[in-house]
């Protein structure tokens, strides 16, 4: 059962991320990566990392998507048109990051093999809960915990500061 | 492996609260009029059925035979998708609140709860959150700009809104340390409603479930003098329906959330509902029905009574007002649980 | 955590400290704000104190920062490049009316920035100090928002950034993938006992780290956004994005070298070597070619960039040591010399052009005399401390064998010097063509004499510079 969603999610997950790629109107796309976010979600919650899973909801689908398709809806981007021609340049650089990437790909398989055969069959219960994680945050990672909070303030100043600068 | 009684137990939950949502939607379509009569001195609907009691069975009916009509100039996929993705998060919701006291049946305990998991609070915020994206969707897919405002109006309340929501719900979950409406409903029967612990809390939740529910005097999203309907003004027929019954749906999951998060959820207090067996099942199921009926009635209160904000008197209570007040309440109470040890 | 570690982050804290205030006052008070300036300069005064008062070493915040004698090398160098461009900034704010709290505030954010990342001993680290330097600077370059190159500068950076920063974060998940943890040490004892999950998964880990760093460096092929977001940033801007970042970045990179990845130098020394000598050719040749002041400046940093790589490349403590060396040069040179573009510079963008600095001598002299002790020194003319930082990275290049690296190197030295010559030879050479005052404001005379203390103090008599950079050198191995 398990396997069977977990295969059903990837799949979907998959689907999406290659029809947010592929498709040429912008809207569908941010749709589409929001049902993948959705799926990944559904992997999360099949590890019973569950807290991990909501926030994925919660931060990515739910407020960080919603600004996406704010952006899209008000620039109006039209749907792309698909260029003619074989010597057009973007063809060429299309070509080469993909040699690229298949070449990252060959690199990175092996090791991704061996990961998935290499992890135990169990794991500790109480992973990716929300005292596991609020105590890795407030212990060994306190440093990086209190930089990311700058780091928001400092995006949040720089929002307001360009956005309006009467308050 | 789940064994058959489990299997047949979450199947008969899941029907209870759906057609419990259901049935709450049609008194509360009702309710709306009726009470809206009262409070202008006119009747209100009061035809069909003994005072108008099958009203919304004939509202349903009419919805369903009506022309459904799909404007020309708009993006179809979207248009079909966006009244599905307000619906199904809205009706889903309900399904982490417990309605009553875990009941005993051939030995085994059930709990009134469709599912107890253990984050059934960010479950609430997360389906709550995915919910804007139905309101966005039908606003810009509809292809016309009064759907489109909406739309984007409606978006940005949400976001602003659920920044505050989250904060106060923070304050319940540091003193009642659990994540799931449970714990805090135990917590609550051990030492007391979290009203009177969090005021400040209960306060800003009160006012942020109007915004998130597009309900006055928050409703800039469907501001009928502004912008005819809203993000739904090109549904018609079925469709339209569906935004209507999402609406109510929010709004009783919302109160049932208020009920539960500050109010006790299901219990009665001075009363241990465990003694007393099937009765103080029932009991505790009354109590929860009770007070959400109460603070779905303030919401129709609410409605008739006071005047719609101006969108940036909105945006200023919420990100002025209510956002800071949270903060500080998270502080505060942080302080008196430090002190405290 | 205890008091050790907050003690640790006590320069940091400081700044972050001026920032906040600075926000503060932004809020309370009323334009002209002239008094800002000096709140920012005593912020990093007492930051620097604590520098140099409390020399910490070791591990903090569970292994996540590690102070040594390196990261306080990388901190004055911080510290000075930040008050030197605060130094440039309020003659021009003060000239286009835009003295605010929020610059000078997010400049101080991207100080801490900078300070972390060397600091940082652990991938989230870097990552995290990586950001916070970024981020203040994407809204920097688009401080005059009214100025469409501005807008311009801004989008370009943050969306290349953002981008750049995507495979920063891909290449960390790899290597967390690869050997299940984010700590340098932890890495670095995975990769010798040969514990990964896969050599090809921490290589291809690493490499997408290295684009990340190059694109912050300005590495050809990642250097394309620089010359238009220098120019269109405003300038005082543009001396500190030509010159934070490169120091972090480096430093960030050669302590992740040398720490975690010396190893496996023979994977990756081909692809370093080709970078290097890409960007220098790049950036040399095509610095040749512009007549902005802005433009040449930022595809001198481009070149610069390259002879730096050579250091990354070399991987001894001579090569760190030059390394350290040339960053101290190169920023404070590079630094000051944009800032003195932006006193020449006119309203709207204007004299900018080689043109523009016709006969800057007779009109004044100490500017011109600046500037040309700058443009000779970032040549690499024998006096200059550009010299001798050469020098030193070419020479460790040479001990290593790398020889037809350092060949490339001096003949693209030699090339640059055509186009640094140029203003040079319009200052000192050519009549004015304009009646124009140029004024040097008294606020940047300190600057100045920190240009010629180094360019020009370090050139004769190194010897200071040299014991601290071999010894901050020398804790890093």
């Amino acid at each position: 059962m398990t396997t069977a969603l977990f295969y059903l999610f990837a799949a979907l997950l998959i689907g999406s991320a290659l029809f947010v790629v592929l498709n040429r109107n912008p809207m569908y796309s941010v749709v589409a990566l929001v049902f993948g976010f959705a799926n990944l979600a559904g992997i999360y919650f099949l590890l019973e990392a569950y807290f991990i899973g909501a926030l994925q909801v919660l931060v990515y689908a739910g407020a960080i998507m919603v600004l996406f398709l704010f952006v899209v809806m008000l620039l109006d981007v039209k749907p792309d048109k698909p260029r003619r021609g074989l010597v057009h340049l973007d063809r060429w650089w299309f070509a080469i990051l993909v040699v690229l990437f298949l070449g990252l790909l060959l690199g990175i398989v092996p090791g991704a093999v061996r990961l998935i055969t290499s992890v135990p069959a169990g794991h500790e219960a109480d992973i990716g809960n929300v005292e596991r994680v609020g105590q890795a945050l407030f212990t060994s990672y306190l440093l990086p915990f209190e930089v990311a909070a700058l780091l928001l303030t400092v995006a949040l100043i720089g929002t307001v500061f360009l956005a309006k600068r009467k308050i | 492996m789940i064994d058959m009684f489990e299997l047949l137990a979450i199947i008969i939950k899941v029907l209870v609260v759906f057609a419990g949502t259901l049935v709450g939607i049609m008194i509360m379509t009702l309710a709306e009029r009726r009470v809206a009569g009262f409070i202008q001195y006119r009747l209100g609907p009061n035809r069909v059925g003994f005072g108008g009691m099958l009203q919304p069975i004939a509202d349903g009916l009419k919805f369903f035979s009506k022309e459904d009509v799909i404007p020309g100039q708009a993006n179809r996929p979207l248009f079909l998708l966006a009244p599905l993705a307000v619906m199904i998060p809205a009706l889903m919701t309900f399904a982490v609140i417990p309605f009553g006291a875990p009941m005993e049946i051939a030995g085994r305990v059930v709990k009134l709860q469709v599912a107890d998991i253990n984050i059934g609070l960010l479950y609430i915020l997360a389906l709550t959150s995915i919910g804007v994206y139905g309101l966005v969707l039908a606003g810009w897919s509809a292809g016309s700009k009064y759907p489109q405002l909406g739309g984007l109006r409606s978006s940005a309340q949400l976001i602003s809104y659920e920044l505050a929501m989250g904060l106060a719900i923070i304050g319940v979950i540091m003193i009642s340390g659990g994540l799931t409406l449970n714990q805090i409903i135990a917590y609550q029967q051990e030492t007391g409603w979290n009203i009177w612990k969090q005021p400040i809390a209960a306060f800003i939740f009160l006012i942020t479930i109007y915004a998130e529910t597009n309900r006055l005097p928050f409703d800039l999203t469907e501001a009928e003098q502004e912008l005819v309907g809203g993000y739904h003004t090109e549904y018609s027929a079925f469709k339209f329906a569906m935004f209507f019954l999402s609406e109510y749906a929010n709004m009783i999951t919302a109160a049932a959330f208020m009920v539960c998060l500050f109010f006790g959820g299901w219990d009665v207090p001075f009363i241990d509902e465990a003694a007393l067996g099937g009765w103080g099942v029932l009991l505790s199921v009354a109590s929860f029905l009770g007070k959400t009926a109460f603070f779905l009635f303030l919401y129709i209160l609410v409605r008739w009574t006071l005047p719609r904000f101006r969108y940036d008197q909105l945006m200023r209570l919420g990100w002025k007002f209510l956002l800071p007040l949270a903060l500080l309440n998270v502080f505060l109470t942080g302080l008196v649980l430090a002190v405290k040890g | 955590m205890t008091w050790l570690d907050i003690n640790s982050t006590l320069p940091e804290l400081i700044i972050l400290a001026t920032a906040l205030l600075l926000l503060m006052l932004e809020v309370l008070s009323t334009p002209p704000r002239n008094s800002f300036i000096w709140v920012a300069l005593a912020g990093m005064g007492l930051s620097l104190a604590s520098v140099l008062g409390t020399p910490l070493s070791g591990n903090y915040y569970g292994n996540m920062i590690a102070l040594s004698t390196f990261t306080r090398f990388i901190d004055v160098i911080t510290i000075a490049l930040v008050m030197c461009t605060f130094l440039f900034s309020a003659p021009y704010l003060r000239r286009t009316l835009e003295e605010r709290g929020e610059y000078y505030a997010l400049i101080l954010f991207a100080a801490v920035g900078m300070m972390l990342m060397a600091k940082a001993h652990d991938l989230t680290m870097t990552f995290l100090g990586l950001e916070l330097l970024s981020v203040p600077l994407y809204i920097l370059a688009g401080f005059y928002r009214n100025r469409i190159s501005s807008n311009e500068a801004s989008i370009k950076y943050l969306l290349l950034g953002a981008f750049s920063t995507g495979f920063f974060l891909f290449g960390i998940a790899l290597i967390y993938g690869s050997i299940g943890s984010t700590n340098y040490d932890i890495i670095q004892q995975a990769i010798v006992n040969g514990q990964e999950l896969s050599r090809g998964l921490t290589l291809a880990g690493f490499a997408l780290l290295l684009i990340g760093f190059a694109f912050k460096v300005a590495l050809a092929p990642f250097h394309m956004y620089a010359p238009d977001v220098y120019q269109g940033a405003p300038t005082a801007i543009t001396a500190f994005l030509s010159t934070g970042p490169k120091v972090a970045a480096f430093a960030a990179l050669l302590k992740l070298v040398i720490v975690v990845f010396a190893v496996t130098t023979r994977h990756w020394w081909g692809v370093m070597w080709l970078l290097s000598v890409l960007t220098m050719t790049v950036g040399n040749v095509t610095a040749l070619v512009q007549d902005n002041l802005k433009r040449m400046l930022a595809f001198s940093g481009v070149a610069h960039a390259g002879y730096l790589a050579i250091g990354i490349l070399v991987g001894t403590s001579d090569g760190a040591f030059g390394l350290l060396f040339y960053l101290a040069i190169y920023s404070v040179t590079t630094l000051v010399a944009f800032g003195l573009v932006a006193l020449v510079e006119r309203e709207q963008e204007d004299g900018l052009e080689v043109s523009s600095y016709r006969g800057l001598a007779q009109k004044n002299p100490f500017i011109a005399a600046a500037f040309a002790l700058a443009l000779l020194s970032l040549a690499g003319f024998p006096p200059t401390a550009g010299f001798t930082a050469k020098f030193f990275v070419f020479n460790s290049a040479v001990e290593a064998g790398y020889i037809w690296l350092v060949i490339i190197a001096v003949i693209n030295s030699l090339i640059s010097v055509y186009y640094y010559l140029r203003p040079v030879v319009a200052m000192y050479m050519r009549e004015p063509e304009d009646d124009r005052r140029v004024t040097l404001p008294p606020i940047t005379v300190p600057a100045l004499v920190l240009l010629v203390l180094v360019a020009l103090g370090l050139g004769i008599m190194p010897f200071t510079l040299v014991q601290s950079g071999v010894s901050a050198a020398a804790s890093l191995f």
